[in-house]
């Protein structure tokens, strides 16, 4: 791709942008959100055509204007979401528009035997060709995304975020998927927040700021440092906040054998003044865990105090908060203004806010602080600091946190993760949730590992990764 | 208020090009009685307004205005005494049929579109099943006032009308108002925060329901008794919803917007009375405006540019 | 209970696992086969015969016209859409079918009938892709632009039919009248579109999920523009059989039956979700016969026609509400 440009109404997105994929490379692009990665990705796909600029394949000038041309021409994509209709089986799925023909008819035949073939290659024996996606796991949901890209006998796969939804022992299955596929002589760009992956699976990096390419560098040239350096254009030699200064205060939420559909025998308390994290694998009931302390999917069993939440109501009755994981589809109206988003929880209890919604939107540091603006207008790490904002009207003692940096750049997860702390110094029992172990590692005073909806060990401050991953995968 | 710029630019052309026709319709009376005749739509749509909002549809007000007529005609029987009873037994009745709609949706979590086309069958098929197949009785000169008489100068319709509009922009700014567009925008979200998404909808269902018993009082005292009072209002206030640019899925559109929406079909209706297409073509002008009007609608929302959550 | 069945399946014949695939439909089909046993026991009581040749022939020939148009109607709601311009369009093509049959003759007749249907299926299409109109407005919009035609060109029935062409309407084989076989030809003709042709896939796709079937090459566009083509010639076949019934065109035939939200209330009752993607023409047949044992149930206990419609829409509530539960249950 050589000079490509792009703009939308009203803002340029991409300017002048140069990259180069090569066979069997492992390619990685990442920048902050709003970069332009999603877009760049979107014009390689066909879904948008570029104002300016070529797209070479093999030497020879292509352009593509609809999906349909890049599919042709072995341009895979797996998008952050993923891309599966759940009514219609694995195979149905995997050739979706472009099903095997036989005299114009779909040759539902050959379309199973081929799925059949792909999945054994992958060594994926847990689901067949003829399942319902509805009834498949995220992960096994994955699979089948990359057996789609590889039944179009894709040259280049592009991932976006393919980690996103996974936990730690499944995105290990990823990258030897990532990488049979680059053994196979496909290139994969590969687009991820997470530099750790980077440098697991990468051999080159290229680095998008603004809408325009920083550099490309092989991975060996680099640090991490260096890559948050290009990316961000600062050095964050901090990344999390200083711990917890004063030793934790009141117990504000002990439960006593807790237990549900997924969760048993959780013992767990939340004191004044600290931040717990919450690990375990994708499965572990992390989610499940919240949901439960805070009355949207309640306990069935055990003791709590406050009294035991039987529907969200009580929970936020009893001063319980939960920032959601998907902010999108859980935490937001998205049409809805900054305003009546951050009031929401005061309203639905018909209390009266104290202060005003100007100095709320100051304090967890939304920039610029326009309570009129419609939400879906707002970045990632915005949207997260009017979920924050929503839950400060009503005062909590108790904040649950899952995943609150998930799709958030990285100089909003910095603010995001002040944020938490400072509310914790303010007396406020956290409770957090990450799939990324650094972080959790480094907000955490101490970490509560959940396995098999059962907690599997409780570990201090400053544990390594080892340790946290030991307990949670029960090895 | 913003948002409401579209269709007040619309209605204002439309009433501009009534005056030019009708220059009687720039006095009071004139007016008044197109405002008055504008009531019973303008009164449905608000109601409507509340349950599109909310993500859902309510088909059966149509049939459900019907049945409020005959049925006050049955029971009224032309006794002025009866009236009052009579009202306040409507709008219970309005509130009741809301309420099972508003339930069975929330509760059973069947689509509106078919609770509603459920109510709209029984409904029908219900009141003419106890009026033997055509209405029987009366309405009482003073039940027929709210549709027709008035207060010195200005018709009681008007007034009612007035009083609706006020209330339900009051309740659009209170907490009802605001928790029922984030239950309509993300119903999950909205739960999560603690508000009672389905009895906010159920609300909306019960506030479409009374609504549907005013406009039929209204339109009893305009229009007198028949068995096809109601018939295509449903569809009618949808319309005008709609053509308010209340978006439909829920979450969007404010509710002055959608009664202007329906001002702007009477308008319509007027419009097209004055310069001699009644009856026969009016239906499909109507058709070609709601299609055109609703395309250069959502031609127009993306207006705000590029966000964020597109180009991350 | 989709995995129970699987290991039965290759065991049974094949009509059985096309329905089977349907799989919402069954509680459809189970809902019939009650209704049949009560109907017999009803009409035994009575004194009738329920499956005697005369009732049979009554409930087939009531279900062909709007068995016809939902058999279309499914394709609408399956691609996520759905079409309120029906029975309009049903009565225009009556119009169109009698009057150019009094005057050309009947293969003229079907063919104008066709072409006009299909253009207002084309325009419903237009109207919601390129103009970006809710479907529930776009066809809502082009009902009225039909009715306004209809109220301005016509007064009362007109045009006729010849003797001819009503055969379709009222002749039979054995106890099957020629009207049902052309609906089953049709229902046969949409099952095999949606099981085995690349659109029928793309229909379940673009109602499944638009983007994810847009990400994945479907013109989507195209395909719901096909979808309210192919939806708008099973009215205007449906308009051409009431035209044979009725030996004339009439403006309010369409309307008169409701078939609007009758087929939308039979597309529903057979499981196919109201919001697309899920569901198939078996089950949809089976909720038109569903209510046509209704109906026959209802005339021979010589209930008032008006209590039909109280017990239609309890029971479309209340199957919604059933499958609301079973979507719950999983």
């Amino acid at each position: 791709m050589t000079g490509i440009c792009k703009s939308f109404p009203g803002a340029r997105v991409l300017t002048d942008v140069d990259l180069d994929v090569e066979r069997g490379e492992v390619h990685a692009l990442i920048g902050e959100n709003g970069a332009g990665k999603s877009t760049l990705m979107k014009i390689l796909a066909g879904v948008h055509t570029p104002d300016e600029g070529t797209i070479a394949l093999d030497g020879r000038t292509v352009s593509f204007k609809h999906p349909t041309d890049a599919q042709r021409a072995g341009v895979s994509i797996i998008y952050q979401e993923l891309t599966l209709l759940p009514e219609r089986t694995v195979a149905e799925n995997v050739f979706l528009g472009r099903e095997p023909k036989r005299r114009g008819l779909v040759d539902r035949a050959a379309m199973e035997t081929a799925t059949g073939r792909l999945l054994d290659e992958l060594g994926e024996a847990s689901f067949g060709p003829r399942d319902l996606v509805r009834r498949l796991s995220v992960a096994q949901q994955q699979v089948v995304e990359i057996v789609k890209a590889l039944s179009v006998d894709a040259r280049i796969v592009v991932m976006d975020e393919p980690t996103a939804a996974l936990a730690e022992s499944e995105v290990e299955l990823l990258y030897r998927l990532v990488r049979r596929l680059s053994e196979r002589g496909v290139a994969v760009l590969y687009i991820s927040h997470r530099l750790r992956e980077i440098f697991e699976l990468a051999d080159r990096v290229t680095v998008l700021k603004d809408g325009a390419k920083v550099t490309t560098l092989p991975i060996g040239e680099l640090t991490t440092a260096g890559l948050v350096r290009l990316m961000v254009g600062r050095e964050l030699t901090d990344y999390y906040p200083a711990r917890a200064t004063r030793p934790p205060g009141d117990v504000l939420l002990a439960v006593r054998g807790g237990g549900n559909d997924t969760l048993d025998g959780i013992d767990l308390e939340l004191r004044a003044g600290e931040i717990v994290g919450l690990a375990g694998l994708q499965g572990a009931g992390r989610t499940e865990l919240a949901k439960a302390l805070f009355g949207a999917e309640p306990f069935t069993r055990g003791e709590m105090t406050p009294r035991r939440p039987g529907s969200v109501r009580d929970g936020i009755a009893a001063g319980i908060g939960l920032v959601t994981e998907d902010r999108k589809s859980e935490g937001l109206a998205l049409h809805q203004s900054v305003r009546d988003n951050a009031l929401l929880v005061a309203r639905a209890r018909r209390g009266r806010v104290g202060t005003p919604v100007l100095d709320l939107l100051k304090r967890v540091r939304l920039a610029p602080p326009s309570p009129e603006k419609e939400v879906r207008y707002l970045s990632g790490g915005n949207q997260q600091k009017v979920v924050l904002a929503k839950w400060l009207t009503v005062a909590p003692n108790v904040l649950l946190f899952d995943e609150p940096t998930r799709g958030v750049d990285v100089g909003a997860k910095a603010a995001i993760h002040e944020l938490v702390r400072e509310l914790a110094e303010d007396g406020m029992a956290v409770l957090m949730i990450s799939s990324e172990l650094p972080e959790l590692i480094g907000m955490s005073d101490r970490v509560v590992v959940l396995r098999d909806g059962r907690i599997a060990g409780h570990l201090p401050a400053d544990s390594s990764e080892e340790a946290v991953m030991h307990l949670a995968a029960g090895s | 208020m913003r948002r409401n710029l579209p269709i007040l630019g619309v209605l204002a052309v439309l009433l501009v090009a009534i005056a030019i026709a009708n220059p009687f319709f720039l006095e009071p009376e004139g007016f008044l009685a197109f405002v008055k005749r504008a009531a019973p739509l303008a009164i449905l749509a608000a109601g409507q307004y509340f349950v599109i909002v909310s993500g859902e549809f309510d088909l059966s007000v149509g049939s459900l205005v019907t049945a409020e007529v005959v049925i006050a005609a049955r029971l009224i029987d032309g006794d002025p005494g009866a009236t009052w009873p009579v009202v306040l037994l409507l709008l219970a009745f309005g509130a009741l049929i809301g309420l099972v709609n508003g339930m069975v949706t929330t509760l059973l979590k069947v689509p509106s579109f078919i609770v509603t086309l459920g109510m709209l069958l029984i409904l029908s098929g219900a009141v003419f099943l106890w009026t033997g197949g055509s209405p029987r009785g009366a309405l009482s000169e003073e039940f027929r006032q709210f549709g027709r008489g008035s207060l010195g100068p200005v018709p009681w319709s008007v007034l009612i009308l007035v009083a609706a509009v006020a209330a339900v922009i009051a309740l659009m700014r209170s907490d009802f108002g605001r928790t029922l567009l984030a239950a309509g925008d993300n119903p999950v979200a909205a739960r999560l925060s603690g508000v009672r998404v389905l009895r906010v909808k159920t609300t909306a269902f019960v506030l479409s329901g009374l609504s549907a018993a005013v406009c039929a009082v209204l339109l009893g005292g305009f229009a007198g008794v028949s068995a096809k009072v109601g018939e295509g209002l449903e569809f009618q206030a949808i319309t005008a919803v709609v053509l308010g640019g209340v978006a439909l899925g829920g979450g969007r559109g404010s509710a002055v917007a959608a009664i202007a929406g329906a001002f702007t079909l009477q308008a319509l209706f007027t419009l097209l009375n004055l310069y001699g297409i009644s009856g026969a073509l009016e239906f499909t002008v109507q058709g070609l405006i709601l299609v055109l009007a609703v395309a250069l609608g959502s031609v127009q929302f993306p207006r705000r540019a590029k966000s964020a959550s597109t180009t991350a | 209970m989709t995995q129970q069945l699987r290991t039965t399946l290759p065991t049974r014949g094949l009509a059985l696992r096309g329905i089977a695939a349907d799989s919402p439909a069954r509680p459809v089909f189970m809902a019939l086969g009650v209704m049949l046993i009560l109907g017999w026991a009803l009409f035994a009581f009575d004194g009738g015969q329920f499956f005697d040749e005369s009732n049979i022939v009554g409930i087939q020939q009531r279900s062909a016209a709007l068995g016809i148009v939902a058999v279309g109607q499914t394709l609408a709601i399956l691609a996520g859409s759905l079409d309120l311009s029906v029975a309009f369009l049903m009565s225009l093509s009556s119009l169109v079918a009698a009057e150019t049959m009094a005057q050309y003759g009947v293969l003229p007749a079907i063919g104008a009938v066709l072409a006009v249907s299909a253009l207002t299926g084309f325009v419903n299409g237009f109207a919601i892709t390129t103009l970006k109109v809710h479907a529930f407005i776009a066809t809502l919009g082009v009902s009225l632009i039909i009715k306004g035609i209809l109220e301005y060109r016509y007064d009362g029935p007109a045009g006729r039919v010849p003797e001819s062409f009503q055969h379709l309407g009222y002749d039979r084989v054995g106890p099957v009248p020629v009207s049902a076989l052309l609906w089953l030809a049709i229902a046969a003709a949409a099952w095999f579109v949606l099981r085995r042709t690349p659109l029928g896939y793309r229909i379940y796709a673009v109602g499944g999920g638009p983007e994810v079937a847009r990400l994945s090459g479907v013109r989507t566009d195209r395909v719901i523009v096909a979808t309210h083509v192919l939806c708008s010639l099973t009215a205007g076949v449906a308009g051409l059989l009431l035209a044979a019934r009725l030996g004339a065109g009439a403006p309010t035939v369409g309307t008169d039956g409701g078939y609007d939200l009758e087929s939308i209330a039979a597309v529903v009752l057979g499981g196919t979700a109201l919001a697309g993607g899920k569901g198939g023409v078996a089950g949809t047949v089976g909720g038109v016969l569903l209510l046509a044992v209704l109906d026959s149930v209802f005339n021979q206990l010589e209930i008032d026609s008006f209590a039909k419609d109280v017990v239609r829409g309890v029971v479309l509530v209340a199957a919604l509400a059933i499958y609301a539960r079973r979507r719950l249950a999983r």
